[in-house]
């Protein structure tokens, strides 16, 4: 006689959410900034995604094999960790690099500290930065966009950020470039790895994202927050070397680090004073980089160390309990 | 590169140099005895004496005069290596294996519920006793398994705690988590058992479990010295166990298992006396 | 009117439409009676009857043993067929008196309501205890230990708990619809008791017939009705005091500590009862509820009656049933059988199949601070289970786990279906057995 009836701990009903449901709206919010990376950069974007989609589920798959765990690609995670590699490296990556990546990603990243919800460090960043670091050539080849049916070959070009870079280097003030064209920039028209051109369609999946709940309000306004005042305070300081805000917003790597990373639920703190910091620390870095730093663009940097601080944030951020008076940390 | 390779060269140095300062500045005296002591345990830090560590527990031997019997897996080898370190009389505990009480995986019991939330007995008795029918059975969610240092428990694919006798140490930590009492510490010596733990009468046990101690007494009348049986349920007095054997194939629900010969159904481990056959061997025969 | 609440929560789907606008039906009398001995918290009863006796309804039948404790009560008369281990609604046999019905019930002529002359707080508490009165909402914890502040405690504010916060119960909701005169009665001899003047009833925003009703007994008697946001667990004594007066019971302590006693409108209608008439409380209000019941309804049950008996009054059930569940879903207790009786704590027994409930794999925690969220105390539900998995409960103990008082939004909330909650009782029984050690 098989036992009917089931018996648990309260509570009995669930809210229905799921972590794949999580990622599924995840994934759904990248989809305009992948249309329109390929809409810019035509076939080879596209090839670029599917690639590092392929090479994450992949890896993912042969590290369970490898572990003997039943296999986790159904989650969805390693999908979107695909993507956001992929709106992470230049269209013309060649397609070992995007795999490389992928696998970089999945086992670095993710699968050695026991998978998903164990990763301290955003895998589709430790990738992106092994990448960057391994082969900057590569990395730092951008093209200029060139929408689907301009019938021109694709052309090399700078980032904003990198013209802004080397023009400060060399003639000591900001290029042309760094006050005008911000439509362009806002709609996507400007050169940049896959994730990093419509300001626009990364805004459409964050508005997504804030209304099905899957991201909420503090890092995002935090990071945006302080990008804002410390590029601002800059910019006031000498806006012929330091360019203004708006630049910093809509250039770069920056909207899609702040939505889509920097609100990696697994590497940032679970507590709201945590997330603020959090927030806060990764604004200020990466200003810092990219005014001061080596590299033109410091997003990714910024996130990953402030996702390695995370557990200690967590730690000193702990809320007050309710009823208690003081909590000791 | 030069200055590179020089920098590094010197943070080298001036670490080194702290270091060496701090290890001579912060020394700590040590008893020679506590180095000692702590070279003979096992080093796993298992806890089982109740101090922090092998090193703690090598500290209270010293200072605090604690008993020299206190660590399970170093087993009397230990304990007489202690002796002779601090000149104590060996007083030598017989060395003891933990045993589970039970062959009633999921094909042979029958479940109350089914059970859903958290992977522990502890938890899982908690809502109404536990999903198994059988009050003092083995519930399989593996705490005895979290709390073994040594790795030597496993729950078999039919949800069955079974303790590899060559691995388990003896020290005890398996006993206290389980919720239904299940784990005993028996002479390692002692190679037959009986594996139920239910005093519920024979008519009951039947109802819920194909291989449960019905307390039909055949056993007792087989090697009277062996058995006694104690509220429908036979044990194994490990004081006089010589022909407690011979009562294995007497029993009609085949609940007296030799670990020598057999483990329960659905364990990888094996008994220590059946070596597996080594297929290298096979092969070499052939001319 | 503002609505007034407290931080975090969560929103279940209330489902209270199978039963809310159902009235209060008398449950007949079943066959036996199974009463157990234990049915709040605190000490067990003593029985004081043996098999043979035969007893009237609203006798005692076991005493108290201690000051937190209540006697226990005849709720029909008949004859003690037995006393033994019966199934209990916490899934274990439990020592219980089984009555065979004789059908007359007939009330112990001895029982006599108490003269608005003799009212004193003293003898008012007195009668209380002996009428076995606890906290009807769930928790059962004995009325009269609620009443009796130590004088260092001086209690300034009576809050009547009319949230009914959890889904699909509606008992609490129909007893302020059909006897808020009763209540508001009960309220008043609470409020002599205390020695206070303020009461407030907080009642959930989504019972606007029952606000009304209640605003409208209460109006002639100087006792102030707020409205509060619907969000659960409003009803849980410390965030109800905090959401109605903002104030915050201290960790480990009482509402007393603060000033405020919190009753339960259905455990101030049996006060009135229990006064007015010397009725001792054998009989309450339960919504007998969930997708897998035919009739859903609200009966007036006498304490004792088998579930099985319940739900042959609503006409039993539409298809097979996967959980059984007496109380409400966040909190309430899944059943092993329907043999258990209904208690004094029991205020609704629901009924689901397999389809109406979540069965999801748990995962691994992506630590998506949901829990963190959720939990109207502000633990840190993700971290203190995954210290108690471990076994550290040092740390556990660190991050408050003992302050959880199980309501449940973090378990309802995970995305990975973690079991949290389950996890924390076990960080909590872990921390005890370390405290009692040392
Ligand atoms: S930790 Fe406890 S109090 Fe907090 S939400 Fe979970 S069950 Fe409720
Ligand atoms: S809600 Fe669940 S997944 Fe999210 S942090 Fe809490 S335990 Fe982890």
């Amino acid at each position: 006689m098989a036992p009917q009836l089931y018996m648990s701990s309260s509570p009995h009903i669930h809210s229905g959410e799921s972590t794949n449901a999580i990622m599924r709206s995840v994934i759904y919010a990248l989809l305009p900034t992948c249309a329109v990376s390929v809409y810019y950069f035509g076939l080879d974007a596209l090839l670029v995604l599917l690639l590092c989609v392929a090479g994450c589920l992949a890896a993912e798959a042969l590290c369970c094999l490898l572990a003997q765990q039943p296999v986790s690609i159904g989650d969805g995670s390693a999908a979107l960790t695909g993507i956001l590699l992929a709106l992470n490296l230049p269209a013309s990556s060649p397609w070992w690099l995007a795999l490389f990546g992928a696998l970089i990603a999945v086992t670095i990243g993710k699968q050695v500290f026991g998978g998903l919800g164990h990763n301290l460090f955003n895998p589709a960043l430790v990738a992106r930065v092994v990448l960057l670091i391994s082969f900057p050539v590569q990395m730092t080849s951008w093209t200029a966009p060139n929408p689907i049916g301009s019938g021109v070959d694709a052309i090399a070009a700078a980032t904003p950020l990198g013209e802004m870079q080397t023009a400060v280097m060399l003639n000591g003030q900001l290029p042309p470039s760094a006050h005008s064209g911000f439509g362009d920039y806002f709609i996507g028209n400007m050169a940049g790895s896959l994730g990093e051109v419509s300001a626009l369609a990364i805004l459409l999946g964050a508005a997504y994202l804030f209304k099905k709940k899957v991201i909420t309000w503090e890092i995002p306004v935090s990071y945006l927050g302080s990008v804002i005042a410390f590029g601002g305070i800059m910019w006031l300081i000498d806006s012929q070397l330091y360019p203004d805000p708006l630049f910093h917003l809509l250039t770069g790597g920056l909207l899609l680090g702040v939505f889509f990373m920097a609100t990696d639920m697994v590497t940032t703190p679970i507590t709201r004073n945590g997330m603020l910091i959090f927030g806060v620390g990764c604004g200020v870095i990466t200003v810092l980089i990219r005014l001061f730093g080596g590299y033109p663009e410091g997003v990714s940097f910024a996130i990953l160390l402030m996702n390695g601080a995370t557990p200690l944030i967590d730690r000193y951020t702990r809320p007050k309990v309710f009823g208690r008076i003081l909590h000791k940390t | 590169m030069l200055t590179a390779v020089l920098g590094l060269g010197q943070i080298g140095l001036v670490a080194a140099i702290a270091l060496g300062w701090a290890s001579k500045k912060f020394a700590v005296d040590v008893d020679a005895r506590e180095l000692a002591v702590n070279e003979v345990l096992p080093g796993v830090n298992c806890g089982a004496c109740g101090y922090p560590g092998c090193s703690g527990y090598a500290g209270a031997v010293v200072k605090e005069a604690a008993p020299i019997n206190l660590c399970p897996p170093g087993g009397s080898e230990v304990i007489t290596a202690i002796a002779r370190i601090m000149g104590l009389e060996d007083d030598v505990t017989e060395p003891q294996v933990a045993v589970v009480l039970c062959q009633g995986d999921n094909r042979k019991t029958t479940q109350k519920y089914i059970y859903t939330g958290m992977h522990d007995c502890n938890a899982a008795n908690n809502i109404a006793d536990g999903p198994k029918q059988c009050p003092n059975g083995c519930l399989g969610l593996g705490s005895c398994v979290t709390a073994c240092p040594f790795d030597a428990i496993e729950i078999t694919a039919d949800d069955l705690a079974v303790i590899s006798r060559e691995r388990c140490t003896g020290c005890g930590l398996c006993v206290t988590a389980c919720p239904r009492q299940l784990i005993r510490m028996t002479p390692a010596t002692a190679t037959v058992h009986v594996l139920c733990n239910s005093h519920d009468k024979g008519g009951v046990v039947r109802k819920y479990c194909e291989i449960g101690c019905i307390g039909c007494n055949i056993c007792k009348k087989t090697a009277p010295e062996a058995f006694k049986i104690d509220q429908f349920l036979a044990q194994v007095d490990y004081a006089h166990d010589d022909d407690a054997a011979m009562a294995i194939d007497k029993c009609p629900k085949n609940c007296i298992v030799d670990f020598n010969s057999t483990y329960p159904d659905g364990s990888k481990f094996k008994p220590a006396s059946i070596q597996p056959p080594t297929p290298a061997c096979a092969g070499k025969d052939l001319p | 009117m503002d609505k007034k609440t407290f931080v975090g929560g969560v929103h279940p789907p209330d489902c209270k439409h199978y039963s809310a606008a159902k009235p209060i039906e008398v449950c007949p009398l079943p066959e036996q009676l199974i009463i157990p001995l234990s049915q709040h918290i605190g000490a067990p009863a003593k029985e004081i009857v043996t098999v043979g006796d035969q007893v009237f309804k609203g006798q005692t039948i076991a005493n108290a043993t201690a000051f937190v404790s209540v006697p226990i009560h005849a709720a029909t008369s008949g004859r003690v067929m037995a006393i033994e281990p019966r199934p209990h609604p916490s899934g274990k046999l439990l020592p219980a008196i089984v009555i065979e019905v004789d059908g007359e019930d007939r009330w112990d002529p001895s029982l006599k309501g108490l003269d608005v002359a003799h009212w004193n707080s003293d003898e008012l508490r007195q009668r209380i205890k002996a009428a076995g009165i606890v906290g009807m909402g769930g928790a059962t914890f004995p009325t009269h230990v609620k009443l009796s502040p130590p004088d260092d405690k001086p209690i300034d504010t009576l809050i009547i708990n009319g949230v009914e916060c959890e889904s699909y119960l509606t008992a609490d909701h129909r007893m302020m619809l059909e006897h808020s005169e009763k209540i508001i009665d009960g309220i008043n001899i609470l409020r002599r008791v205390l020695g206070v003047k303020q009461a407030i009833i907080g009642i959930e925003s989504n019972k606007p017939d029952a606000i009304a009703c209640m605003t409208k007994a209460a109006a002639a008697h100087d006792i102030e009705v707020q409205a509060l946001e619907v969000k659960y667990p409003q009803g849980a004594e410390k965030q109800l005091i905090d959401a109605v007066l903002k104030r915050e019971v201290p960790s480990g302590g009482l509402p007393m500590d603060i000033g405020v006693v919190v009753q339960n409108v259905s455990t101030a209608a049996a006060v009135s009862d229990a006064i007015r008439l010397g009725h001792p409380l054998v009989e309450r209000v339960i919504t007998i509820s969930g997708p897998a019941v035919v009739e859903a309804k609200n009966l007036l049950v006498r304490i004792g009656t088998p579930m099985e008996f319940l739900l042959q009054q609503c006409d039993g059930i539409k298809y097979e049933l996967d959980k059984i569940i007496m109380g409400g879903p966040m909190m309430g207790q899944s059943q092993l059988s329907l043999a258990a009786p209904a208690i004094r704590g029991t205020s609704g027994l629901l009924l689901f199949g397999h389809q109406d409930l979540p069965h999801i794999e748990v995962g691994t925690c992506i630590r998506c601070g949901r829990c963190v969220t959720a939990c109207p105390l502000h633990l840190l539900p993700a971290t203190i289970a995954s210290y108690a998995i471990l076994g550290r409960f040092d740390e556990a103990e660190d991050y408050c786990a003992h302050d959880c008082m199980e309501c449940g939004c973090c378990t309802f909330q995970c995305p990975a279906n973690r079991p949290l909650v389950q996890n924390l009782r076990y960080a909590k029984a872990g921390i005890l057995a370390k405290q009692r050690r040392t």
